[in-house]
Order: C-alpha cells, then structure tokens, then sequence
C-alpha cells in the first residue's frame, strides 16, 4: 500500500520558487539488522525518487541506506501554471509507489 | 560493514570532483551538534546560486566519514529548482565528519562539513 | 445497620487503598516530552513531518474501511472519530464490561474488530491495530489522563504497583529505581525519564515505526537483562493501568515521537 503526504503551498503566484515537503511511508530496511530470531532483514531502499511537475521532471534524488527510515525531502522548484505534481518512487524490490498532487498557481489579484 | 573506519576529507571527496576546482564557500549546511538518535538526523542544504540556465547546481552529494555506504545521497538539481535547498533525515552510524558536496554547472564543486556527536541510546532496544 | 456498616466499609476499602500517597505531585508530572532533546522535540511539534503522520493517516483508512462478511467498518457504527472516541484513549487500560478483563486500547480495539466486525484478526503490534490505536488516541490529544481505579480496576492497579516496585533481571532494577528516584539524572548519555503512559502509541526513534507502550515496557525489560513475558500479558496491562494511575492529569500526545 503506497503511503505518502507531499505539502504544497495552497496559493502559488507564477513564477514563484515553491517548497515542497514529502513525508514517504518506507522502512529504508539498510540490510544490517537482525530480527530478534537472529535472521537478517533483507536490505530495501528507495533506489531513487522523483517528481514530475507538468511532465517534466523538477526533483530526482537517490538515497542510501544513509537515509533515515520514512524518509522526509524538502526541495525547491519554480512554479508557472497550475498542473499536477507526480512523485515516483521505486524501491531494491522493485515496488514502485506514486503519489499525485495538484498545484494551485494564480496570478496576483 | 565498515562503519568502524573514519574516511579521509580526501577519501570522500576525490572520487567525486577528480580534480575540478572545489572551494568552501557559497554553501551552507544545518546538522545538529549533537544528534538525538543516529537513526534520524535532520539536514539542511542551501547553495548560494541563481540557479539560472547559465549558473546553477546539477548535483548536491551528502557524504559520511564512517557509514558503510559513503553517498548517503545525491540530488539532482537544475534552472527548474529556482532555488539550491534541500532537506532530508540522515542515519548516521556514530559521530562523524558530514559533507555536503555541491557540483555546478560550469563543472566546479562547493562543499562544506559538519561534526556530528551521535550517543548511544542507554538501553539497548531489543523489543 | 451493622450489616450496612460493613458494606459501607467494603465500599470504601478500595478508595482508601487508592488514596495512597502520589510518588509524583500533580505539579511535578512531566511528560517525556520534557525530558527529549530538542531535535525530537521539533520532530514532534511538525505538523506536517512528525514521522507518526503516515501512522496516522493509515489509522484514518483503517477507519473508513469496510471489513468482515457485514463489510461495516468502524465509522458506520462509529462515525467520525473525533467525536466518538474522544477521551476514549485517556481512560485506558480499563476493564472491559463484555470479557471481565482488563484490556489496553490496542486490546479493545481488536475485541471490538472480532466480535462487532467479524473482520480478519488485528494481530498486537501490527501496523493496521498500531495505526488505529494511534488514530483513536488522537481523539483525546491534549485531554489529561484518567483511568478507572475503582471496582474491578483496584486489584489490577495494586498488582500493578506492585509490579513497579519489584526488582527484576540480571541488574536486579525496579522501575521505581530509575523512574522515580533517578528521574532527571543521565543513564549513561540518557536523560531518565519518568516512565509517563501519555504519549503512546508513539513513534520511536529505535523503532523506526510507531509502536505500543507494551513493546516499550518491553524493551525496558531488556534493558535490565530480564524475562520477557508473551506478548499481551495481564502484567503489562496492570504496569499499564499503575502508569495511567501515577500519571493521572498527564495530557495525551498524539501523535508524538521520542528516541
């Protein structure tokens, strides 16, 4: 089950550099621990994430097992139309995850 | 694992910049002094750049001193960011040298570093 | 009258027993919170960020979800959880009036998944029965602690204090040794806490994930070298209800993080 949040500014002005916040449900199994029988959890990371902002892409990153369990990125992209956002994600096992989120952009009153 | 050898500034950053120019300037990185747990330590990243089509930041590398994996992470970055600044949450495995490591687009690096003091928790959790 | 007398005594046996000195005065309870650093303690104040969000948000589908050959989920009998449950967390563990036993949240809320829904079992410390544990405990954030002592509940809170008071493991430790008299020091490079019940389930650091106060309790066993009972013991949930007790007034955290 793909679980994430993404916070996006409710009232986005054209051109704006806007902040966005995105929380991913993800245990970052790093492959170092043992369960308590004894036996090694398998290692399973985000092998890489991006964001897509009206088709193209604004954010691409690519952690490690350096990246703390339920990863939290904040980054930055420049805003000009009112679009979809659409975060990607796939893991060591192949699972990919997705989570859309629409943009408000408004000219200035 | 090989989380008991601390790295070399060198040893981290070498492999990366293969002799491009580097300086320490124009990059600003928020770690705490002290981390809470190694498990979840907050970062920030900013880079003094207009990141215009011209100048801007492709690549921002955050490196460990003694984790078993070296690049915790590599953002990519570009004019579209409008803005150098990540954030994210590190594991750090014990107290380290932490580097940010910034590639710009006329193929030069900024960089900077930050000591961090990770405790053990007192009781070890076998829950 | 004699006979009415003594029933009068048997009443109040259980008050008397209860209205025992507090180890901690009420002006002096301070949460976990109080005893965090300051980067947990920025963690946990992230509206958006605080890591137990993703539990919560889970704990919001668990809801609305339509389980068991009825389909019901737990807003149809429910409804919206902020009215329904809303204190409901701060006065567990309690006794349950159905079974006679007495029950944590997370025990409650998988009765009430196998009895009134019919529904797959919610197995103790998955992440569905944690998810909603946490999404029913919201209900009651910044509500103060309150659990039943009296009737039924009396015997459990004297087994439960007794249960604090008594040294266990291989360091010989009871609860009271650190929580109570030790509160504040540094346990190695630890500031101990005092041992408070308001803030779970809550997301661990260690963990990585949201877990129950039980698998804390647990881990606290560990700690002093000691045997680990089964998951769902009637002595966790009694050391449970004496927390409830010795923490009464505390407001509940949800959804909150430590170390």
């Amino acid at each position: 089950m793909t679980q994430a949040r993404l916070l996006l500014p409710q009232r986005v002005a054209p051109g704006e550099v806007v902040k966005a916040r995105l929380l991913v449900a993800h245990p970052m199994e790093t492959g170092y621990l043992q369960d308590l029988a004894g036996k090694t959890i398998p290692r399973n990371i985000i092998r890489e994430l991006s964001c897509e902002y009206g088709g193209r892409q604004v954010f691409r990153v690519e952690p490690s097992s350096g990246i703390a369990g339920n990863p939290l990125f904040e980054f930055c992209f420049r805003a000009q139309f009112s679009g979809e956002l659409l975060v990607r994600w796939v893991d060591d096992e192949g699972r990919v995850g997705q989570l859309r989120q629409s943009l408000r952009v408004q000219p200035a009153a | 694992m090989f989380s008991g050898t601390l790295l070399s500034l060198s040893q981290m950053l070498d492999p990366l910049v293969r002799g491009r120019p580097l300086s320490e300037s124009g990059l600003r990185l928020e770690l705490p002094v002290l981390a809470d747990n190694g498990l979840l330590v907050p970062v920030r990243v900013v880079v003094d750049s207009p990141m215009t089509e011209s100048d801007h930041v492709t690549h921002l590398y955050l490196l460990s001193q003694r984790n078993p994996v070296t690049q915790m992470a590599v953002f990519h970055l570009g004019p579209w960011s409008g803005r150098a600044e990540v954030a994210t949450r590190l594991r750090l495995a014990g107290s380290q040298k932490v580097v940010a490591l910034a590639r710009m687009s006329d193929d030069t690096y900024r960089w900077r570093q930050a000591e961090v003091i990770v405790t053990e928790s007192a009781c070890v959790d076998g829950s | 009258m004699r006979s009415s007398l003594c029933a009068l005594w048997l009443l109040l046996l259980p008050l008397l027993v209860v209205a025992q000195q507090r180890v901690l005065p009420l002006d002096q309870l301070r949460s976990g919170l109080h005893f965090a650093g300051s980067d947990v303690r920025a963690l946990q104040a992230d509206e958006f960020g605080n890591p137990g969000q993703l539990a919560l948000q889970r704990g919001e589908q668990r809801w609305s979800e339509a389980v068991g050959p009825a389909g019901k989920s737990c807003f149809q009998c429910h409804g919206g959880v902020a009215q329904s449950m809303r204190g409901v967390a701060a006065r567990y563990p309690a006794v349950d009036a159905r079974s006679g036993r007495l029950l944590n949240l997370e025990d409650r809320i998988a009765q009430c998944r196998q009895v009134h829904q019919q529904g797959p079992a919610l197995v103790l410390e998955s992440e569905d029965l944690l998810a909603l544990s946490l999404y029913v405990t919201r209900a009651s954030a910044g509500l103060p602690l309150r659990v039943e002592v009296s009737g039924p509940a009396s015997a459990h809170l004297l087994e439960g204090e007794r249960l604090f008071m008594q040294r266990r493991g291989q360091l010989n430790l009871a609860c009271t040794h650190c929580h109570d008299q030790n509160q504040g020091r540094r346990f190695y490079t630890d500031a101990l806490s005092q041992g408070q019940p308001n803030a779970y389930p809550l997301y661990r650091l260690e963990w990585q994930k949201l877990g129950s106060l039980e698998r804390r309790l647990r881990g606290c066993l560990v700690g002093v070298r000691a045997e680990l009972p089964d998951w769902g013991a009637l002595e966790m949930r009694q050391l449970a209800l004496y927390l409830g007790w010795r923490g009464a007034g505390l407001p509940v955290e949800a959804p909150a993080v430590r170390k």
